[in-house]
């Protein structure tokens, strides 16, 4: 690799309470270690440097609850990384305060990603959040006044109990906080996690009733002038913010199968066909980088035809067209004939051939069943 | 031996009610197997058939008692081998008619007593079970001499289990059976009353010799067949093989022939020796055809090549099984498998499924049809989605069915078979509280759950037998079943006309609840000709997309998207659309909610 990774993760994975639903790799509390464990991610930077670029483009700073670690050693963190163009920090709405959106500002933070998931104290309280509503319109004046411009809001649809009239005040709400980008979830189960267990039967049961709130997020959010650019992602349009994109650049790198390297605990690294997974085990992981060595991790070679198959996986969630002669090797051309035929892709002509393929609007709604089916 | 110290006989039961048992304790009693060789009910030999309690394959043992050859030949015990029953008692000059004492007479016990009865067999009635607690046995004796016109007091009464009894029946069958009574001079005849496949001989046949003698490596010929071969051995089971230098007028036993094929020596041909052929074959000839039809298929197509050579294995043993290829747009590349009934079907396919470990799908069965077309042509229909569209007219085949029932439960069989388009034909007592009910019925209303549905309307008390009775005229139609616009082969069914409705609406809504919703709505529709007579649609889909997908899980949802294409292949295409196999098994169940 002689040009150099412009994408860089780092992990933070401590919060003040694990919520239910999370199945991210976190740690609650131990503020002591904070400082160690800072310690061991500066180590780690310095033993992959030569790896990154000599500019990274984007940086992500997620978590866990980034903001929740020590502000000294978040301050320490920031002071570390190299500059980069955009710098994200995911942030829990009650952990910002004007010191820390200061601090943040000061440490070359660009984007604060805000985990509101809702407005409903209701909800809230089924997601077992700790921030209240007003924390979370707090947090984003409070940003504003520190000068941020790129805010985003991350939302949780599907919440056990979560009627459409629910949903809808959710989204008038996140809309009156003007935010430049919005992320929009489906709160899924996933498997062994607490909420799962708790909230399975009732979520399996609402399934059906709930269908129809992915597409009411995408038409009230199109129609607020959101560009829906990914599956579950959606920004400002550019007239909005003096021509500015705002898409998330650092996850844009993830969906366009972009190189990227990962610091941290469980954090994925994707380098030259060959992705890494530092394992978990936070007292492991600090110790071993004190002693000077990297952290042990998972290998996993991706072959041609596996890095074809995730471009097309990942290319497919964007309103961007994936070019077909970078999915030749996987793709069902058949099915995209057909599919198209169903009007669930549009196949952009090329010379002789279609060249390129991307989801129509229905085609999104259903991106995994169309994607399964475009594989050869 | 003496014609007239030879006594041949068959055990007539029900199911359950004892035969092998003693079987086991004449074998035991007459030296021919210590106690300590043993084995709980020797002569059903294979390994089902010892599973169910059923015997499968008829065999013949040679005992001696007080100076006698007694010849035990086994009947098949099911309604499907009425054929074969009539062979082996052919080959019989009596039988015993066993009864268990807690239970009394049943369907199929009646049926092969009437068979013995026309074939103008001696009849022993036997009581077993006396020992049982819930035995009546005066009761039990009181309703068989009634049904023979005999005295109770000629009416056996032993228990199989303990021994009691047993002596006094191997008199009994010395005393009151008459010896054999062919010609010993005249051209050698011998009656084929079952057959089996040896891997290294080829096919043993079982035989009764009638007329004359046979002699180890004499020429001979099957009359019906023309079939020709060599008597490669002569011998008697004692149980196990023994052979003999000849075989003569009255004795049985069995000739190894050397055929490779049991389906050119069948049951009920006539051997004659080729250097001094008789003139006439022996009464009573059948090519038995199968009646009841079913398509069978590997779940996994790769599996095709392994469940054709499992077919030609079992028909080795089986004359009666008939399979042809058939290819089904669903359901991929299987058989069309012909069966004697609904239990020879089941044994086929427990038999395929059990020593070949082959996962199958099974059609729902149907009985053969004869169609006429407008051009006046005839042809048999063994496949529901090959009945000509344009037919002058349908005929079905017809059985005359025997249903015993205590009286209370009359009215509910009548119920039955009046839903099932039965005529009734007669009712008789045959004690204060039970009653025979003979009905004639279409044998496709029987394939589907008839016994089933009336073992459950009579809590169990109902026996069932039937026979074969012709074809006749149907107001049939043929249904078929469409996916997306696509009829689905596998699914077609013919049923009268009155019935065509609801069996097409259920099929239909059925198969709305098993096919997972697609990209686009599916209509699913139940069609007679061009004329949809149900139809439900399965609505799109209006999501099925991962929300969320961030650098950190980029192989999980490969993995997922591995998997559900992984999914996609075990789907078959109908019409574009992705049906799971288990929704045709679910629907094909629906069809065969019948068996045990």
């Amino acid at each position: 690799m002689t040009t150099g990774v412009l994408h860089l993760y780092v992990h933070l994975p401590f919060c003040a309470h694990r919520c239910g639903y999370c199945d991210f790799v976190t740690v609650v509390g131990r503020q002591a270690e904070h400082g160690a464990y800072v310690d061991a991610l500066l180590a780690e930077l310095a033993l992959e440097r030569d790896v990154l670029a000599e500019r990274v483009e984007t940086m992500f700073l997620g978590g866990g609850t980034p903001t929740y670690t020590a502000p000294t050693e978040l301050a320490r963190l920031l002071d570390g990384l190299p500059a980069a163009e955009e710098l994200t920090v995911e942030a829990n709405p009650e952990t910002v305060t004007p010191a820390l959106a200061r601090l943040l500002r000061m440490g070359g933070v660009t984007r604060v990603s805000l985990g509101a998931q809702s407005f409903q104290p209701r909800q809230l309280s089924v997601l077992e959040r700790r921030a209240s509503p007003d924390d979370v319109r707090g947090a984003v004046h409070t940003l504003r006044d520190a000068g941020f411009d790129n805010i985003s809001l991350d939302l949780l649809y599907g919440i056990p109990g979560q009627s459409p009239a629910d949903l809808d005040a959710d989204l008038a709400e996140a809309l009156a906080l003007e935010p430049e980008h919005l992320s929009c979830y489906e709160l899924e189960a996933k498997p062994g996690t607490r909420f799962t267990h708790a909230q399975g039967a009732e979520l399996a049961r609402q399934a059906e009733a709930m269908e129809g709130y992915f597409e009411l997020v995408v038409d009230t959010l199109t129609a607020a002038g959101y560009r829906w650019y990914e599956t579950a992602n959606f920004c400002l349009e550019p007239a909005r913010r003096q021509g500015r994109d705002l898409r998330a650049r650092h996850n844009l790198a993830y969906w366009r199968g972009r190189d990227y390297l990962g610091i941290g605990v469980g954090a994925v690294s994707t380098i030259a066909g060959i992705r890494c997974r530092n394992l978990p085990g936070l007292a492991r992981y600090v110790g071993v980088l004190r002693a000077g060595e990297r952290p042990r991790r998972e290998v996993e070679p991706l072959t041609h035809e596996t890095q074809e198959l995730e471009r097309l996986l990942l290319g497919l969630r964007l309103d961007e067209a994936v070019a077909l002669a970078t999915v030749e090797g996987v793709l069902d051309r058949e099915a995209a004939a057909r599919l198209a035929s169903r009007g669930l892709v549009d196949l952009e002509a090329g010379v002789g051939s279609a060249s390129a393929i991307r989801l129509t609007r229905r085609g999104r709604f259903l991106g995994s069943a169309v994607t399964a089916d475009l594989v050869a | 031996m003496e014609p007239d110290r030879i006594r041949n006989f068959a055990i007539i039961a029900h199911i359950d009610h004892g035969k092998s048992t003693l079987a086991d304790r004449v074998l035991e009693l007459t030296g021919a197997v210590s106690a300590r060789d043993m084995r709980e009910q020797l002569l059903d030999s294979m390994e089902l058939e010892r599973e169910r309690g059923i015997t499968i394959k008829a065999q013949a043992v040679r005992v001696r008692w007080r100076g006698h050859h007694l010849n035990l030949i086994d009947t098949p015990g099911h309604v499907d081998f009425t054929y074969e029953v009539s062979r082996s008692l052919q080959a019989c000059e009596g039988a015993l008619l066993l009864v268990d004492a807690a239970q009394g007479i049943e369907a199929q016990t009646l049926a092969n007593a009437y068979l013995a009865l026309e074939g103008e067999l001696e009849i022993v009635p036997v009581v077993n079970k006396i020992d049982l607690p819930q035995a009546d046995p005066v009761g039990t004796a009181r309703e068989l001499a009634q049904l023979l016109g005999e005295t109770p007091d000629r009416v056996l009464r032993i228990s199989a289990k303990t021994g009691q009894g047993v002596e006094d029946v191997l008199d009994a069958i010395v005393e009151r059976i008459p010896a054999p009574s062919g010609d010993p001079a005249a051209p050698a005849r011998a009656l084929v009353f079952d057959s089996s496949y040896d891997q290294y001989r080829g096919v043993v046949a079982f035989v009764r010799v009638v007329d004359g003698s046979f002699e180890t490596r004499e020429p001979l010929r099957a009359m019906a067949q023309r079939t020709e071969f060599e008597a490669e051995e002569l011998g008697v089971m004692s149980p196990a093989r023994e052979p003999v230098g000849s075989l003569s007028a009255g004795e049985v036993g069995y000739v190894i022939t050397g055929l490779k094929d049991v389906s050119r020596l069948r049951v009920g041909d006539t051997l004659t020796s080729r250097r001094r052929p008789a003139a006439t074959p022996l009464p009573g000839y059948q090519d038995v055809k199968p009646m009841v039809f079913a398509g069978i298929f590997p779940t996994d197509s790769d599996e095709y090549p392994a469940l054709r050579d499992a077919l030609e294995r079992l028909k080795l043993n089986d004359a009666s099984l008939a399979y042809e290829p058939e290819t089904s747009q669903a359901l991929g590349f299987g058989f069309r498998c012909g069966f004697l009934g609904l239990l020879h079907m089941e044994i086929v396919r427990e038999r395929l499924e059990r020593e070949f470990d082959l996962d199958l799908l099974i059609t729902a069965p149907n009985v053969a049809y004869r169609a006429t077309t407008r051009s006046g042509e005839v042809v048999e229909v063994h496949n529901p989605a090959e009945m000509p569209r344009e037919v002058e007219l349908v005929e079905e085949p017809y059985v005359k069915a025997s249903i015993i029932v205590p009286k209370d439960y009359v009215g509910s069989v009548m119920e039955l078979t009046n839903e099932r388009r039965g005529a009734f034909d007669h009712l008789e007592y045959l004690s204060e509280d039970r009653v025979l009910l003979s009905y004639e019925l279409p044998l496709g209303e029987i394939v589907l759950d008839f016994y089933d549905q009336l073992k459950s309307r009579t809590r169990g008390y109902a026996s069932f037998d039937y026979d074969l009775a012709g074809f006749k005229q149907g107001e049939l139609t043929r249904v078929d079943i469409l996916v997306g616009g696509e009829q689905v082969d596998a699914l077609s069914l013919i049923v009268h006309r009155d019935a065509a409705y609801d069996r097409g609406r259920q099929l239909v809504e059925r198969l709305r609840q098993e096919i997972p919703r697609q990209m686009f709505d599916v209509a699913v529709q139940a069609a007679i000709g061009s004329r949809v007579i149900a139809r439900e649609t399965i609505k799109a889909k209006r999501k099925d997309v991962l929300a969320k997908c961030y650098g950190g899980d980029i192989t999980r949802k490969r993995k997922l998207l591995e998997r559900q294409k992984k999914g996609k292949k075990r789907m078959k295409q109908v019409g574009g659309v992705e049906v799971p196999q288990e929704a045709f098994l679910a629907v094909l169940n629906l069809d065969s909610e019948r068996k045990r």
